[in-house]
């Protein structure tokens, strides 16, 4: 079904990791250059191999500036998974298997960077002072809704009441990525992180403290995906893409801005549409996951997506993370083992499938013995999120 | 007294502003499908249960309760920096099931989730005014 294995991630290249603005005055591009770099270096392929592009949230670079730039001389496919935020991270990638699958390009490079201006921040989204009133945010602005932290908060608020869920299990999810951060020298954020540090540090928007909220970091990835036959002869072992999807459920789309999804979706990390039909494709399901690289923007999410992609029933995430639940060594599922968007970086997702892929090729600072088979998730944010299934 | 004032500003347009008149009127009206009957906000171009076309404004009374909540003590944007602490609540209405505003509780101590509210009106000025609750005295 679909373009199970027929497609592989050959190579993922990373920029070096900044501040939030930090290279903004360097601009995108060069960032693009320095990850593209990265991975040809890595893989083997050769520049001119590389025949179409793929990126999504709503990126500044499109075809005609990066092929001179990049000395790619033919463009074969050229695609942009639509929505902003993160939600379309592992859709490129997906856009991209599709399109090898198809025929219609050979190696296609999936791109992102951040760059954010001095101005700007993700975690102001509608209340800069650039932002002026639209009819759109005049329901949420107006009532001091404007950032993604406080969106989220509303919805955790209500599994918490519905579940019972606890402060505690967010505690447990930033202690447990902040020890994988420590083992990952990559990772910004390396000091230790105890459950009472957790809980005494300072409320964001309640229930969500700051040990909760990811960072923001400028930088940038390339993602490499060709056919299976190629990426075989290529210097590192090809990890296969078995699945692909994105979209959601349609009615958490409104979750976010308008909070007006039904209950039952409404406490969910809207991925459960994403999760059935991933799995169909795949023809796996939750057990045959051996690490999953939930985004994590805020803590409180990577809980509704063991949920959502049925690790556990809808309300038991909260018990599934605590006592090291999640954790690379022991836990009943080990989750986000590089540190995640909470301890390693913010880069729209990036880092993830670049985790995924040091699991399955056995190189992670926190490797989970004999890793298969990888679940990697862009999103939760206004539709579209994404995700893919990977495998060794 | 006004909550939140630097962001205290709405730029209504043809699908919203049924809205923010009925507002205006200290009337709070919430687009229903003609065809279906359901209840939708904010205001949609169609009907996402049967993308019917047909709408009308119909006010809703309540009783009003809180869905969810968040207390924000963090100032997203500097303006806000003498406004926080201040809260978000999202509230639903037993005379408009599948509709949910997002509003703010005035002079409230703790929020509690199904806690009933009474409306009230904060005018910013005769063009912008808002609705927000307090808690059912």
């Amino acid at each position: 079904m679909g373009f199970k294995d027929r497609t592989c991630i050959a190579a993922v290249g990373l920029t070096g990791y900044g501040r939030r603005g930090e290279f903004y005055e360097r601009g995108s591009l060069s960032q693009i250059r320095e990850a593209l770099n990265a991975a040809l270096a890595e893989s083997g392929l050769e520049r001119r191999e590389i025949d179409g592009f793929a990126s999504y949230s709503v990126d500044e670079n499109d075809p005609s500036q990066l092929a001179p730039a990049l000395g790619i001389p033919n463009v074969n496919f050229s695609n942009l998974v639509l929505g902003g935020g993160g939600g379309g991270g592992c859709g490129a990638i997906a856009n991209a298997a599709a399109a090898i699958h198809a025929g219609m390009a050979r190696v296609v490079m999936v791109y992102k960077t951040i760059t954010q201006p001095p101005h700007m921040r993700f975690g102001a989204s509608y209340g800069s002072a650039q932002v002026a009133a639209n009819p759109y945010s005049d329901f949420h602005r107006p009532f001091g809704l404007i950032s993604p932290v406080q969106l989220f908060a509303l919805i955790f608020r209500r599994h918490m009441h519905r579940y019972g869920t606890t402060s505690r299990a967010l505690a447990e999810v930033a202690v447990a990525q902040r020890r994988h951060a420590q083992r990952n020298p990559r990772a910004l954020k390396r000091e230790p992180l105890s459950i009472e540090e957790h809980q005494a540090s300072r409320m964001i928007a309640d229930p969500f403290r700051l040990f909760d909220c990811c960072q923001e970091n400028d930088g940038g990835g390339v993602v490499l995906v060709t056919s299976a036959e190629r990426a075989r002869d290529l210097a590192q072992p090809p990890v296969y893409i078995m699945a692909g999807a994105q979209g959601g459920d349609s009615l958490w789309g409104q979750a976010l801005t308008s909070q007006n999804a039904p209950e039952e979706i409404y406490t969910t990390a809207g991925h459960g549409h994403l999760a059935e039909r991933l799995y169909a494709m795949a023809g796996v399901g939750p057990a045959d996951v051996d690490v999953a690289l939930f985004y994590d923007h805020f803590s409180g999410m990577v809980i509704l997506q063991l949920e959502d992609y049925g690790f556990c029933k809808p309300g038991e995430g909260g018990a599934l993370v605590e006592d090291g639940g999640i954790l690379w060594e022991g836990g009943r599922q080990p989750v986000n083992t590089h540190g995640g968007n909470l301890s390693e970086v913010y880069l729209l997702g990036l880092t993830h499938v670049a985790e995924a892929v040091r699991q399955l090729r056995g190189t992670s600072t926190s490797q989970v013995e004999g890793a298969e088979i990888a679940l990697v998730t862009s999103g939760p944010t206004n539709l579209p999120s994404s995700s893919l299934l990977l495998r060794r | 007294m006004s909550l939140l004032r630097p962001l205290a500003q709405i730029r209504p347009d043809a699908r919203t502003r049924g809205f923010w008149e009925a507002c205006r009127r200290r009337e709070l009206c919430f687009q229903r499908c003609a065809d279906c009957g359901a209840f939708r906000h904010p205001p949609l171009g169609g009907c996402p249960h049967c993308a019917s076309d047909a709408a009308e404004w119909v006010p809703v009374r309540g009783p009003a309760r809180v869905f969810s909540y968040t207390v924000v003590h963090h100032a997203a944007v500097p303006q806000l920096a003498g406004d926080v602490p201040y809260n978000v609540v999202v509230v639903e209405f037993d005379d408009a099931p599948g509709a949910r505003l997002i509003s703010n509780l005035e002079g409230v101590g703790e929020i509690r989730i199904g806690m009933e509210l009474e409306l009230c009106w904060d005018e910013v000025d005769p063009e912008v005014v808002l609705p927000r609750f307090r808690p059912r005295g």
